[in-house]
């Protein structure tokens, strides 16, 4: 992510539902093509006199070679720095002087970019968006990958090196994947890697991935939507066609066994992550384990936290979360320990609460109390055209892992679709007691704190 | 549904092959398009009303989702904490939700989650909030739970032992967070450690261990009644269908006399002092530089707006210009105010890699001198039109409009605040900035604060001559790591 947001990393999937009297929600849009192949959507949402322009390049870190880990993330800074057209400095003065916000983030499987902006101010965006899509390389220089090499360094210190627990997520990847996965780096990347990227990796990165052919352009708010295609077609209709490279063939995603590991850091109390391959977004089992993230750890009456932090009051925090991406997903349990306590203590439970789950289905009152909850979130992010969680940033989202952008109510109908005995049975599948890492972080010099060797089951 | 997008998406090609034509030349981009006419924020009105009890209502009907943000302020907060007791209003906040008119936490907990709301509790300074938002439909049951939480909390004794060992193990915790530590210790710097700013809020493990029922219930009843609280309403519901809810579920709730607490101003900073605060093998510094700042009542307010996003409130900004993108320091670098009803902070910051860090404090040095000097037209335009044309954005959820409706209320701001905000701005001069900014941001008047490693950075930061290097541990700043053993 190029800038500091001070918000939740972990951002739970939106699931839509039905307004109140039955009446079928969808974000309605208009889609249409330029001939260099990029993909146009638009949104009209005329609440407050803002737009929002959301634009998605299907490339993430999943696309990176060998020995470039960062790279995806690397040059998303780059491409604030200036373009053929945007002397270097002016992409944010010239948003900032329109009253814009703008950010741009990177994850596995895309990068994304938003500009924010009062209505009047769209063309701006459109202009900048199309010279850094067409012109990126008129202005790029070493100089520039030097200066944001350095800037997403701090970031991997501030983000990982200088956190407690920061390097339990490049451990749990690199683990839960075969090495030539691209899931098995981190989105970060290493600092010999990006000690390592090039001018050269830039111009060819920008040749294979950043075509107008491989991304796709949102625009939601006050805007009429045959205004937003004639700026469209204005600005972005020089950028010339170039063929993407083809999507990535990776080996297969997956675990064999449990993996039990253990690191030091300074901490004061030990956490322990439990971590599953789960299915990749919007397929089979993919909703039943965003549920059971709820069923697990939302909320005071959820499985674990009840039992943990609640009852036995030896987990000073615990969550699950269920990280579906393209290709395959992760589910997480993250405990932290309480003073005085330890992981196998925690593990121990957390087991006991999972073969419940698996031998059991939950109470229909108790899978309906966690779709409750995800019906109401669909209508808070509503509320929203932009940023990274807004409509925008959703219609972009669905249209690139299902192909529709209004996928809201389909999306919903997987969830609601889902029965107690379902959860139970997805419980089986994927939390498996012999393909798991077992990741314990302990205080330096108490490695007692840890979780077990395992086997003992 | 998807046949007829299909058939409209062929419609829509046609179009657009026609309108390519159009656009076949390429177009300028020798100039940035300029943008159009500013438009005005248009919100919908603001109704007022009572409840018979006193109870100060606000809502803002606003209907293209449904659902509703209530959120009740209530005039008390930390700074009402007794000097010995450290942490009590927020303690008492917290524990709100852990039970209330007979219900125990866990059935609380789920008859809130079964609607699909969420109602949140938090004290602040001043002021303590209770948050809802629920979708319109159950928006009868949500209320009806909420005002159990307000009027009738219980405070069970053993959910507070539970809420204490919580906290008290996050109090472990904080050793582990730099910026956490950081900012402990710039509030003790600025204000003081007695100062109501300037101590910890979340309670010290003495106070902590030390908390009773008696204690909440005491503080609770003495300052939440009808009078001295006022609830905003945003979102989709009319003030008809609003008005029998409240009198049903708030309007028992009783009036009382509450004493104010006046928080005194804190004395300015006069000199230039180091606090570096050791945290070995820290891989960044965490910087915290400020003095105190000002008042929300300042007739600066919006020179200082204005004055901050240039400085430091902008990724365009002056310090993270020169921080990030010239020299690559850091990730981020800004400046920020507390706006509250005494004196609060002004503050940089940023984290910053071990091994630059006197060269950092040169560069924020600079900076904070660079500001005095006058603004460039056309910086003061960027700074004026960032806050001022981006200020309807801070209005799209119901959640922003019912915060920034409970600054108006809070601060008394007038009836046509946020109409005249984007005038406001606009209207400051060049003259107005540098007065702030000599006014308020004094380089040789500064604390600094540095949680980092001491070893690698002092020699640096010495060579600077910059002032005195005051050296503390972690503890020092925090207090020991609480010995939990015994609550096991």
């Amino acid at each position: 992510m190029r800038k500091v947001l001070f918000m939740a990393l972990l951002l739970s999937l939106a699931v839509y539902s039905d307004l109140p009297g039955g009446e079928k929600l969808s974000v309605p849009y208009t889609r249409f093509s330029l001939s260099n192949g990029l993909t146009v959507i638009v949104h009209e949402d005329h609440t407050v006199p803002r737009v929002s322009v959301n634009i998605w390049y299907h490339v993430g870190s999943g696309s990176e070679k060998a020995g470039r880990t960062g790279f995806a993330h690397l040059f998303e800074h780059i491409l604030f720095e200036g373009s053929g057209h945007v002397p270097e400095g002016k992409f944010d003065q010239w948003l900032e002087a329109a009253g814009a916000n703008n950010n741009g983030s990177t994850n596995n499987d895309r990068t994304n970019y938003y500009e924010d902006l009062p209505a009047n101010a769209l063309e701006l965006a459109l202009f900048l968006e199309s010279d850094r899509m067409g012109y990126l390389l008129d202005a790029m220089s070493a100089e520039k990958v030097d200066g944001q090499r350095d800037v997403v360094k701090n970031e991997k210190r501030q983000r990982v090196d200088n956190q407690p627990y920061g390097h339990a997520w490049e451990t749990l990847s690199k683990n839960l994947y075969p090495p030539e996965h691209p899931y098995s780096w981190s989105v970060i990347g290493s600092m010999n890697d990006l000690s390592a990227a090039s001018y050269e990796d830039v111009v060819d990165f920008f040749n294979k991935y950043y075509c107008p052919a491989n991304a796709t352009l949102v625009i939601s708010g006050d805007v009429k939507t045959a205004e937003a295609r004639k700026l469209t077609e204005k600005w972005f209709s020089d950028v010339p066609f170039r063929s993407p490279a083809p999507p990535i063939d990776p080996v297969p995603a997956v675990l064999e066994k449990e993996k039990r590991l253990v690191l030091k850091d300074k901490v004061q109390l030990p956490r322990l992550y439990m971590a599953w391959l789960s299915p990749a977004r919007f397929q089979p089992g993919d909703a039943e384990l965003d549920l059971l993230t709820s069923i697990l750890t939302e909320g005071k009456n959820s499985r674990l936290y009840k039992r943990l932090v609640y009852d036995l009051q030896i987990a000073q925090s615990v969550i699950a979360y269920n990280d579906a991406k393209k290709l395959s997903g992760e589910f997480y349990i993250i405990a932290t320990a309480r003073a005085g306590h330890n992981l196998a203590e925690l593990e121990k439970v957390i087991q006991e609460e999972l073969d419940k789950l698996k031998n059991e289905a939950p109470a229909k009152r108790e899978l309906q109390r966690a779709l409750n909850q995800y019906e109401a979130d669909f209508y808070r992010r509503l509320e929203r055209a932009g940023g990274f969680s807004g409509k925008a940033n959703l219609l972009n989202s669905y249209f690139y892992y299902t192909g529709n952008p209004d996928y809201f109510n389909e999306d919903l109908a997987r969830y609601k679709a889902v029965s107690p005995k379902d959860l139970s049975a997805m419980a089986n599948t994927y939390f498996r007691d012999d393909a798991r890492v077992i990741l314990s972080i302990v205080p330096h010099g108490k490695t007692e704190l840890a979780a077990g060797k395992g086997g003992t089951k | 549904m998807m046949k007829k997008r299909r058939l409209f998406l062929f419609i829509s090609s046609i179009i657009f092959t026609s309108t390519t034509f159009c656009f076949a030349q390429k177009p300028d981009r020798s100039t940035p398009p300029k943008p159009g006419p500013a438009s005005s924020l248009k919100l919908p009105s603001l109704q007022q009303f009572s409840l018979k009890n006193g109870l100060r209502v606000y809502l803002m009907e606003k209907h293209n989702v449904p659902l509703v943000q209530a959120n009740l302020r209530l005039g008390f907060g930390s700074v009402d904490d007794p000097a010995d007791r450290p942490g009590l209003a927020s303690m008492t906040m917290d524990m709100l939700n852990e039970g209330a008119a007979g219900k125990r936490a866990l059935e609380l907990a789920d008859a809130i989650d079964f609607l699909g709301a969420n109602l949140s509790t938090n004290a602040g300074m001043h002021h303590s909030d209770i948050n809802l938002n629920a979708p319109t439909a159950q928006l009868g049951k949500a209320f009806s739970l909420m005002a159990d939480v307000v009027l009738h909390p219980d405070f069970p004794p053993d959910e507070l032992k539970r809420i204490i060992k919580q906290r008290l193990n996050t109090l472990v915790q904080n050793h582990d967070q730099p910026g956490t530590i950081a900012s402990v210790m710039f509030n003790k710097t600025i204000f003081g450690a007695s100062h109501p700013y300037g101590r910890s809020t979340a309670g010290d493990e003495k106070s902590l261990r030390a908390m009773q029922v008696k204690n909440l219930l005491k503080f609770y009843k003495n300052h939440a009644v009808a009078n001295n609280a006022v609830l905003v309403v945003v979102g989709d519901i009319t003030r008809s269908q609003l008005l029998p809810l409240l009198e049903k579920y708030f309007g028992d709730w009783k009036k009382g006399s509450v004493k104010k607490t006046v928080v005194a101003a804190a004395a300015q900073i006069e000199n230039r002092v180091i606090h570096l605060v050791d945290k070995p093998g820290s891989a960044q510094s965490v910087l915290r530089i400020g003095r105190v700042g000002v008042k929300r009542s300042t007739a600066d307010y919006f020179a200082i707006k204005v004055m901050n996003t240039i400085l430091g409130g902008s990724f365009a900004s002056r310090l993270n210009t020169n921080l990030r993108e010239e020299h690559g320091y850091t990730y981020g670098a800004g400046t920020y105010w507390d706006f509250r009803p005494t004196e609060g902070r002004f503050l940089a910051y940023s984290n910053v890699q071990t091994d630059v860090t006197d060269k950092a404090l040169v560069e924020f040095m600079k900076e904070f001198t660079a500001i005095r000097e006058p603004v460039p037209a056309m910086e003061l335009q960027r700074g004026k039109n960032y806050d001022a044309l981006g200020y309807p954005g801070d209005f799209e959820t119901a959640a922003n409009i019912a915060g920034a409706m409970h600054e108006m209320i809070t601060f008394d701001l007038p009836a046509d605040y946020f109409n005249a905000y984007i005038g406001n701005v606009l209207k400051i001069t060049a003259e107005e900035v540098n007065h702030v900014a000599k006014k308020y941001i004094v380089p040789e008047k500064m604390a600094i604060v540095i949680v980092g490693d001491r070893e690698k950075i002092e020699p640096g930061l010495k060579a600077l001559n910059f002032g005195e290097i005051r050296n503390y541990s972690i503890e020092d700043v925090l207090g020991k790591i609480p010995d939990l053993s015994d609550l096991k």
